[in-house]
Formats: C-alpha cells, structure tokens, sequence
C-alpha cells in the first residue's frame, strides 16, 4: 500500500522542472522568470518528497514489526500496530475528553512558557548590560541550571498550593535557563561599534536597551526561545506524569496504567505533534520580528 | 527642524563664503594612557590641535599612534587623563549628537532600514515619526540614496553603507563631524568618489571635520590643514597647510603644488612608521634588502 504511493511524489518532483523549461522555450514570455521558478519549485518539492517517502518507510516498518511481532530481544509484542492507534485516534478525537487533555498542557506550556520569556529576557537584557547585576544573579542561575527541572517535583509541589501551579512552575523553569543564557550569550555578542554609533546619535541607556541591544540580541533571543520551548515540553511531560490529573503526559501514563497500549502509541505521537507546532509557531514569530534577517 | 542646515542657500563658489562661527575644536596638552591588566599604555601625549570653524582638519600617522583614541576622546567615549578636549569652548562631556562621528568599521543598524538608520538621530530627540521621516527622505534624496531607503544594510555594497552613515551622522545637524579612516575599506574609485561627495557636503553644510587617515592623498585632496603624528606615544610632529584652491578636482593630484606637499608629507610619515616598526632599518638590514639572489632561491642561496 505504501509501495504503491512512493512513486508519485518522486514523479510530481521531476515535472515541474520540465514544464518550466518548456516555459522559458516559450518566445519572449517570462525568460529570466523560467530559472528562478524550477530552481525555486525543484528543492523544496524533492525534499517533501524525501521527507514523505522517509515518513512512510518509518510507519512501514512500524507496520511490519507489529504485524509480525518481531520479538528479538527487544519486544514488539504488545506494541501497537499503525492502524490500531489510528482506530483508537478516531475514538478520541470524536471524544471532548481527549481534546481537554491536550487544551491543558498547552495552556500550561503557555502559562509557564510566556511568564519564563517575560521574565528571562529582560533579566538577561540588564545582566548583559550591568555587571554588578550580572554579577550577583549569576551564581545563582550557575548553581540551579544543572538541576532538571523534573527534580523540581517534589519541591514543586511542596510549594505551590495547587498543582495546576506547581506544574506551570516546572514548565516555567525549564524554559527559563535556556532563554536566560541565549539572551546573556546574545548581550556579550553585541556589536560595540553599533552602541558607540547609537550613543553618538544621542541614544541614552533606555534607548539603547530598547534600539541597540534588544534587536542585536532578537536572534540568540530565538534561539533560547526554540530551545527552551523544547525542554518546557519535556518538563512538562514528565511532571504531568508524576503529579498530573489532566494533560496529555498524563493521558499517556495512564493509557499505560490501564493497559490501553495503542493510547500510549497516541499520546507519544500527539506530544511530538505539538512540539513540532510550537517550535514552528515560534519560527515564524522570529521571521515576523526579525524581517532584515529573512532579507539576507 | 534639526536637518535645516541643509536648507540653507547653497553657495557653490567659495566655502567659506559667510563664515561659520560655531564648531571650534581646541585639544590642549592631551594625554591618553591605557591602564590594562598588563600594565599602562600611553596611547598619545601632550597633543594640542584646534579646528577652526568649518574648516577642514585631517590628521595622519603611523599605525597606533593614537588617532582613533584621540577621535574617541573628541567623541566622549574616553576622558583625557591630561589636558582638555572641548568644543566651541566647552569641556567634552560623553558623547552626543552634536558631534557625528563615521567609524572604519561599518556601523549601520542592521535591524534597520535605509531610511530607519538616518532617522534614528531624529528619532532620539523626539521628533515625531512623520516628520522623521520627512527629514529623512529629504537627505537621502540630496545624497542620492533615495531608492534604497527600504532595504536593509546588508543589501548595500561598502560604499553605500558608508554614504548612508555620513547621512546618518549629519542627519541631527551637528557642528562636528569626526571621521576614523572612514573609506579604509573601500576600493580606489569608490573612495574618489566619497571624497567628493564628503566634501560636497562639507562644503554646503559648513561644519568642521576632524579626518584620521592613514593615506597621504587623501589627506592632502580634502583639507585644508593635515597634522602628523609621531609613533606612540601619539604627538603631533608637524603641521602642514594645504592652500590649494577650491572646488578641487580629481586632475588636482597630478599638479606640481600637489606633489610637492606630497613628497613633503611622505618623508615625514616615512620616518614615523620606520619608528613604529621598531627602530631605523640599519644598515646591515639594508644591503641584505639589497642582496640579489641571482635566480637561486633562498635556501640554495643559504
Ligand atoms: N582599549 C585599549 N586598551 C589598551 N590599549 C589600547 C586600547 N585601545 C588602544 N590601545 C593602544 O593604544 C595605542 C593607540 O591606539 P589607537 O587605536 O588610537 O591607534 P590608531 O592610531 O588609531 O591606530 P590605527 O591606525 O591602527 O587605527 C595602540 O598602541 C593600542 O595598542
Ligand atoms: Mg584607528
């Protein structure tokens, strides 16, 4: 089944190549426009199509592995087949109770997520640009970073009076050193000549903040934010696994607990599905406030 | 309001036409030491130089002799550890958007646009956004950058982004514009043609320029006055007039005034950079400069 639709994206792959050709041989109508446009269409198409036909050969063997419950030592036995966790996908999402479990750990990630960014940044910002405050905060953030953020449970817990908030506070931290040392690493990268050039045009230290060393800063800022959004999630998972009564880690845990093994299969493949989302939410966030660096 | 300077009737025959009154740079006994981890560096020693109004003033010497520290100072990013630096009679006090400065090294905002760039001096003293904007097109348009006020820096070729930061810096109407080796990275036609585009404006704005070169020609073809400067510790070592006649052009360098200033210039530099070298070349040194390997090459020749 799946043999049978490698071919076509491979096939679409090659026509558009020919048909630009055939265009540019087209008296005076688009010449210099032929080029750009099959050199434009054949990349991005052949890599789809690679990224289709290696997707497929993933799920094939998936597929077989189940059928025939390979059993070489590691055990494929109890592992859901593709069109199991299709069917029990189908149950789920015609049920709301699925749906909510996703709603909460993304609003989680949300919460825990935005109030790290918000806090994180500016605190970077002003450490890149105080030493002294620099200075004082950072053996704090050089002692606590090491700790994963799931050994935060407990204390977690312990500390916030419910445990939506302990949660969103896991969440929190483990987006937080990520985003803090990309923006401090960003700071001490900071051009001098652009700040030297910004003071002699009149900029004072606000306006140099806010002109010079946040836009210079934009792109390690991103770079913290698309690794600190992967490891909210991981933090996230975990805790909802220990502690959560609601959010898909939890949903995937208890799948297990109650031996709905294609569930397990679900939650996994549901988890990856928003992280891809959320870091390609935040790419795109990067190209709306970064448009010089699309430009290059 | 600020960009008016440039709205003034443009006088095209003689700069010096009604003469400008405000812009006077006065160094007296300037002194710089770097103090690091290595211990201290007197970058430069007890300089004294003045720029009157509107004048032209360039400065030349040997690498690191302190011509980029005494620009610094100027622009108030550096305190003079001895002597004053002041403008129209006041003490420097940090840096400010009275005094442009244009760095060697391109300082555009990269984040900005052409035209976001020129405003940003505006931009710093509150003026509001149409009316940056206004100002901002009107300088492009007289620098000839009007079609590019939409693209990024990184879009612009060397000289480009240089014009668009002489732009930048006059942009705010200071009364002092500071080059550091400003066309050092620029190839020869690109910078001919700075040259005369910075004096073109220099000319119609009547501000005084303080301009650090190391290239002897182009200190002569644009001022009015050239300083040179001894190896460090930095000190004026002489002072040379340039009276050749305005508007200059491109043939000027070719006249036997021009030469001879040149010629002048050249043996005073020449012993000044031998000396930051490291001392004379003695003459041992010399005849092996001189020795002729006759075709061999210098392993067989050992
Ligand atoms: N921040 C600094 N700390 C210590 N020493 C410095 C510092 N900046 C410059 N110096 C030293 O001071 C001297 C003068 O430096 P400066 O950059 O002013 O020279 P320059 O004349 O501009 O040289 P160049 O022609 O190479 O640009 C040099 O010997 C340099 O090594
Ligand atoms: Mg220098």
């Amino acid at each position: 089944m799946a043999g049978a639709t490698l071919p076509t994206p491979l096939e679409r792959a090659s026509a558009p190549a020919s048909a630009s050709q055939r265009c540019g041989a087209a008296p005076g109508r688009g010449a210099p426009a032929a080029p750009r446009r099959s050199r434009f269409s054949r990349l991005p198409l052949r890599s789809a199509a690679l990224s289709v036909l290696s997707l497929a050969l993933f799920v094939l063997a998936w597929h077989l592995l189940t059928t025939y419950r390979v059993n070489i030592y590691v055990r494929f036995m109890n592992v859901p087949s593709p069109s199991d966790v299709l069917a029990s996908a189908r149950t789920a999402l015609a049920s709301s109770a699925f749906f909510d479990h996703v709603y909460m750990s993304c609003r989680r990630i949300l919460y825990g997520f935005l109030i790290a960014a918000a806090v994180a940044i500016p605190l970077g910002l002003l450490m890149g640009r105080f030493r002294l405050l620099k200075e004082l905060v950072f053996p704090v953030a050089e002692v606590l970073r090491p700790i994963p953020a799931i050994a935060w449970v407990p204390m977690a817990i312990m500390l916030w009076p419910t445990n939506e908030e302990s949660i969103v506070f896991i969440t929190f931290l483990g987006s937080f050193f990520p985003i803090l040392l990309n923006t401090l690493h960003g700071m001490a990268t900071v051009d001098p000549v652009l700040v030297r050039a910004a003071r002699c045009l009149g900029a004072k230290e606000i306006a140099l903040l806010r002109e010079v060393y946040l836009p210079a800063t934009l792109p390690q800022i991103f770079t913290g934010l698309t690794v600190g959004m992967g490891v909210a999630w991981v933090s996230l998972i975990a805790a909802e696994m220990i502690s959560g009564q609601f959010g898909i880690g939890y949903f995937t845990w208890e799948a297990y607990s109650l031996v709905q093994y294609s569930d397990i299969a679900l939650g996994m493949i549901s988890i990856g599905a928003l992280g891809l989302a959320s870091s390609w939410a935040i790419r795109m966030v990067g190209r709306l406030v970064m448009p010089w660096s699309a430009a290059r | 309001m600020t960009a008016i300077p440039l709205k003034r009737p443009v006088t095209t025959e003689t700069p010096r036409g009604t003469a400008p009154t405000r812009g006077r740079i006065e160094i007296r006994d300037f002194g710089l030491r770097y103090e690091t981890a290595a211990g201290a560096t007197d970058a430069v020693s007890s300089v004294s130089l003045t720029v009157e109004p509107g004048e032209f003033v360039s400065i030349i010497g040997p690498s690191g002799c302190g011509k980029s520290t005494m620009l610094n100072a100027l622009a108030g990013f550096l305190k003079p550890t001895s002597g004053t630096v002041a403008v129209d009679g006041k003490p420097i006090d940090g840096p400010g958007a009275d005094r442009g400065m244009i760095f060697q090294q391109y300082s555009l905002f990269p984040w900005k646009t052409v035209r976001e760039n020129v405003e940003f001096g505006l931009k710093m003293k509150g003026i509001d956004r149409a009316e940056r904007a206004r100002q901002a097109r009107t300088l492009l348009g007289l620098a000839g950058l009007s079609q590019f006020e939409n693209q990024y820096p990184d879009a612009l070729s060397g000289g480009m982004k240089q014009r668009v930061g002489i732009v930048r810096a006059l942009a705010t109407g200071p009364r002092i514009l500071l080059l550091d080796e400003p066309f050092g990275a620029l190839d020869a036609q690109t910078r001919l043609i700075m040259q005369q585009i910075l004096t073109n404006m220099w000319q119609r704005l009547k501000i005084s320029v303080l301009f650090v070169t190391h290239d002897i020609d182009e200190a002569i073809f644009l001022s009015d006055r050239v300083y040179v400067m001894t190896a460090r510790p930095g000190a004026i070592k002489a002072e040379v007039a340039v009276p050749l006649p305005r508007p200059r052009e491109p043939a000027l360098i070719m006249s036997s005034e021009f030469l001879a200033l040149r010629r002048g210039l050249m043996s005073l530099i020449r012993e000044e950079s031998l000396k930051a070298m490291g001392g004379e070349i003695n003459d041992d040194a010399m005849k092996g400069l001189a020795a002729n390997f006759e075709g061999q090459d210098i392993a067989s020749a050992l």
